[in-house]
């Protein structure tokens, strides 16, 4: 049986009332909710307060570089499919350094789920301005306000991911069922999640999404399967915010197409130089 | 008389220069001969000017030779560019119904290529095969082993009927039209061996290594790896990912390393720039990878198809910060094998990366290498983490030891939770920004370097122990090199060479000795500022006497290195 203790870890470092705390108790929950034994996870993080979180927690970790924590995820999760790996990222760490590897990612449609903390802006660095900064949010590096952001869940939906979902860290009980979803998904599963930073953020604040935030499941008639509706749901920001399933659709998942996958991680197999020797012969 | 009898293949882009010049080293590898080849292309699919250049030899050779016996040119270009390198004696194969007014000359043997092709083969562009046969009859080989080389290669059916043909037909050709042959090359054994480029014995020291992961992104001159490794995955067991970008690729590689397979990527220098963040990231977190950089011309693209030794200083500084690595450069396709073998264990050894630096040159020449004794193929994981002897509760990534070395675990596979962390982090990997746990962690990693330093060959020395000069190389000029010692000392020169293929650690106390007693010592390499001689001077505080530098993308020769030499004097 799995409790949440097996998931106590470090002492988090991030600032009181910080929207990290939500994200990490719901991630916690789905964890234990799900079964899953701390020995079983890879948590593969960025750089960013969104990075640490993986040492809060329990389980394996490979904390990277900066944008890239999801190629060691897809390196991790072809060695040992076994392995639930969770990569964990801010928004400038998935959406500006990593984006290519995000767009990828989606594309190549690999069995990892992508957790984004979306604050709207750069916390560890002291609040600059990030790819998703709504237009004209003023910072210091961008004193006549930040240009267009980008639209993680559509350029998600786009770039060909098979789960896209939106949660929120002032919801963790709907963030918390959210994960769970992503991670029992089989394919790429990106979670954005709206993240109030207190720091350096006066304008998306709880409140502010409060007031704006609302469940796709409780929408009659939303179907996340169908992708030119998701596409048009994705477009929505403002006075209305969705979160929950935005879209998902079962799709070939890039692991399941390795051949070299289908007797069993690659981790347990042995090593045999003599068996090299067969490939002389079409040399000579 | 021992045989050293060199072919040249020359035309366009899509004349099929490639596939003949290929047939040709491998029809004299079939027949016993060593044979060494090289390519020179451009960096276009189409059009320009190609060559292939093949040597065959009854002895072991390691490099190109200057002199042609026969110029097998498909265009005009390949006459006017190549014929001043005939030998006394040599032959240019020819269409000269094609190919007008090009002056009265012995050495000129015009076969109708394309008519040959048209009649005998139904198509004019088997016409390289009608050349490839011409050859063959000029030094009256045994038609029979291109026959069925040419019906493995185009596979049963028509197409291999038809090149037959096209052979025969050059082949009967030649036989009528140019009584005699030029020199008498016979199939001289049954001895099996190989006839394989850098990049295939790269590949395979991967595979015998149990490589079973790689990841990259596709860059000139090391793309064949990834193919080749991607066209044996289902039969190795192994996965290679086309990545998005080399920043990708170098982070995958990575990921599957931490997670315990070995695993590598393989890039040219500018994709190598973009994998240097990779470097540091392998060296902070002790995660086992092997990176290849084959190295072309710089900086930036430079010279796409080219070959040059430009990259030796960047990629051992490549990164920021003090941490271990390891350098190894391949001197021959036969090392390459072995020196690939070495990396992964290193890697998984010493926990760091390890980067193998090769060449255009070494990456596409062809040598005959005998099959490689599999057996000498030791697998070195060092020190893991056992569910038997170890607490999982208590496993620590990062713990400090004597060595530097701590016992890898796998994530999943106990219940051992293997946390690490490119931020400076404690012995449990998790990050610190303590003082004493920081200067613990680098001078544990830097530990990992003594012993490494222990495990260095001694650099190959060829030639008396003492001699008056000197030449020192590195990585894949050894063949050259190796044959202009040979040259000297038939004129009596008192010479050896100190080659190196471990490059770092520097093997030091050897390289400073044999300097101590040469009265010249020079440095050769493909590179424009003598980064070698750089690097002896850093680490034994010795300068050489002069620099032999080659920095126009091309290979260097036996004939040019000797040359050389004799001005610089010896």
């Amino acid at each position: 049986m799995v409790t949440l203790s097996d998931y106590a870890g470090l002492q988090p470092t991030w600032c009181p009332g910080c929207g990290n705390f939500g994200i990490l108790k719901a991630l916690n929950k789905a964890l234990v909710e799900l079964e899953i034994e701390p020995h079983r996870v890879l948590l593969v993080s960025g750089i960013g307060q969104a990075g640490k979180l993986p040492h809060y927690t329990r389980g394996n970790v490979f904390n990277s570089l900066h944008g890239r924590p999801v190629p060691p995820s897809i390196g991790a999760k072809i060695a040992n499919p076994e392995l639930v790996v969770i990569a964990v990222s801010g928004d400038g760490d998935a959406y500006g350094e990593g984006g290519n590897h995000f767009i990828h990612a989606a594309r190549r449609n690999h069995n990892i789920t992508y957790l984004v903390h979306n604050n709207q802006v750069y916390g560890l660095t002291k609040g600059q301005a990030s790819p998703t900064s709504d237009a004209g949010f003023i910072t210091k590096t961008t004193p006549y306000g930040a240009t267009n952001p980008v639209n993680p869940v559509a350029l998600a939906i786009v770039s060909g991911a098979s789960f896209v979902g939106r949660g929120f860290a002032g919801d963790d009980e709907h963030l918390s069922s959210l994960i769970k979803q992503g991670i029992t998904h089989r394919g790429f599963s990106l979670i954005d999640i709206l993240q109030p930073c207190v720091s350096f953020n006066h304008k998306n604040t709880y409140s502010w999404y409060r007031e704006r935030v609302y469940k796709l499941e409780d929408e009659s008639g939303y179907d996340p399967d169908d992708k030119k509706a998701a596409l048009e749901k994705a477009q929505e920001w403002g006075e209305r915010i969705p979160i929950g399933i935005i879209y998902r659709k079962e799709l070939p998942v890039y692991e399941d197409q390795l051949p070299a996958l289908r007797k069993g991680p690659l981790v347990r197999q042995e090593i045999d130089p003599g068996r090299a020797e067969k490939l002389f012969a079409e040399l000579m | 008389m021992p045989v050293d009898f060199n072919f040249m293949v020359g035309g366009e882009a899509g004349q099929g220069v490639q596939s003949v010049g290929f047939l040709l080293a491998k029809v004299f590898a079939r027949g016993g001969y060593h044979v060494f080849a090289d390519q020179d292309y451009e960096s276009r699919v189409r059009g320009g000017h190609n060559f292939f250049r093949v040597r065959v030899s009854d002895g072991r050779v390691g490099a190109i030779a200057e002199d042609l016996d026969i110029l097998i040119a498909l265009n005009r270009d390949s006459i006017e560019l190549h014929q001043v390198e005939l030998a006394h004696g040599g032959v240019v194969i020819f269409d000269g119904e094609n190919i007008k007014d090009t002056g009265d000359n012995a050495s000129l043997f015009s076969v109708p290529l394309e008519r040959l092709a048209r009649e005998r083969a139904g198509d004019r562009v088997m016409n390289n095969t009608v050349a490839l046969g011409a050859a063959l009859a000029l030094v009256d080989y045994d038609l029979e082993i291109l026959n069925n080389l040419l019906a493995e290669y185009f596979g049963k059916g028509k197409i291999a009927e038809n090149n037959i043909e096209a052979a025969r037909a050059g082949y009967e050709y030649a036989q009528a039209e140019r009584k005699g042959s030029i020199r008498r090359l016979r199939p001289v054994s049954n001895i099996k061996r190989m006839l394989l480029t850098g990049n295939e014995a790269i590949s395979l020291g991967a595979i015998a290594a149990g490589c079973k992961f790689m990841s990259a992104y596709p860059m000139t001159p090391a793309s064949s790896i990834m193919e080749y490794i991607a066209a044996k995955s289902e039969d190795f067991d192994l996965v290679m990912v086309h990545a998005e970008d080399e920043i990708a690729a170098v982070n995958m590689a990575i990921g599957a390393g931490y997670a315990g397979v070995r695993a590598m990527t393989a890039t040219s220098g500018s994709g190598f720039c973009l994998m240097v963040e990779g470097i540091g990231l392998a060296g902070i977190t002790e995660t086992p990878v092997v990176i290849i950089n084959a190295q072309r011309p710089g900086p930036a693209v430079g010279l796409p198809t080219r070959t040059e030794q430009g990259d030796l200083q960047f990629v051992i500084h490549a990164h920021h910060g003090d941490f271990p690595r390891a350098v190894l450069a391949p001197a021959t396709i036969e090392g390459a094998f072995w020196v690939t073998v070495k990396a992964f264990n290193w890697a998984e050894k010493y926990q760091l990366p390890v980067i193998i630096l090769t060449d255009h040159y070494l990456a596409s020449s062809y040598a005959t290498v005998a099959p490689f004794d599999l057996a000498q193929v030791t697998i070195d994981h060092g020190p893991l983490f056992s569910v038997k002897d170890d607490e999982p509760s208590e496993y620590m990534r990062h713990r400090i030891t004597p060595s530097g070395i701590s016992l890898r675990a796998f994530p999943e596979l106990s219940k051992a939770l293997v946390v690490t962390d490119c931020d400076e982090h404690d012995e449990e990997g998790h990050l610190t920004e303590d003082a004493g746990e920081r200067t613990a962690q680098v001078q544990k990693r830097l530990r990992k370097m003594f012993s490494l330093r222990q495990d260095v060959s001694q650099p190959q020395l060829y030639g008396s122990k003492k001699a008056n000069t000197t030449l020192i190389g590195w990585g894949s000029t050894y063949g050259a090199i190796h044959e202009a010692v040979d040259m000297l000392r038939r004129d009596g020169a008192s010479i050896n060479l100190l080659h190196l293929d471990e490059l770092w650690p520097f093997p030091a106390e050897i390289v400073a000795d044999v300097l101590s007693t040469a009265h010249n010592s020079y440095v050769i390499e493909n590179n424009a500022t003598g980064q070698l001689a750089r690097l002896i001077k850093a680490e034994t505080g010795r300068d050489v006497s002069g620099k032999i530098l080659k920095f126009d993308g091309r290979p260097f020769t036996p004939a040019y290195v000797a040359e050389a030499v004799r001005k610089e004097g010896c």
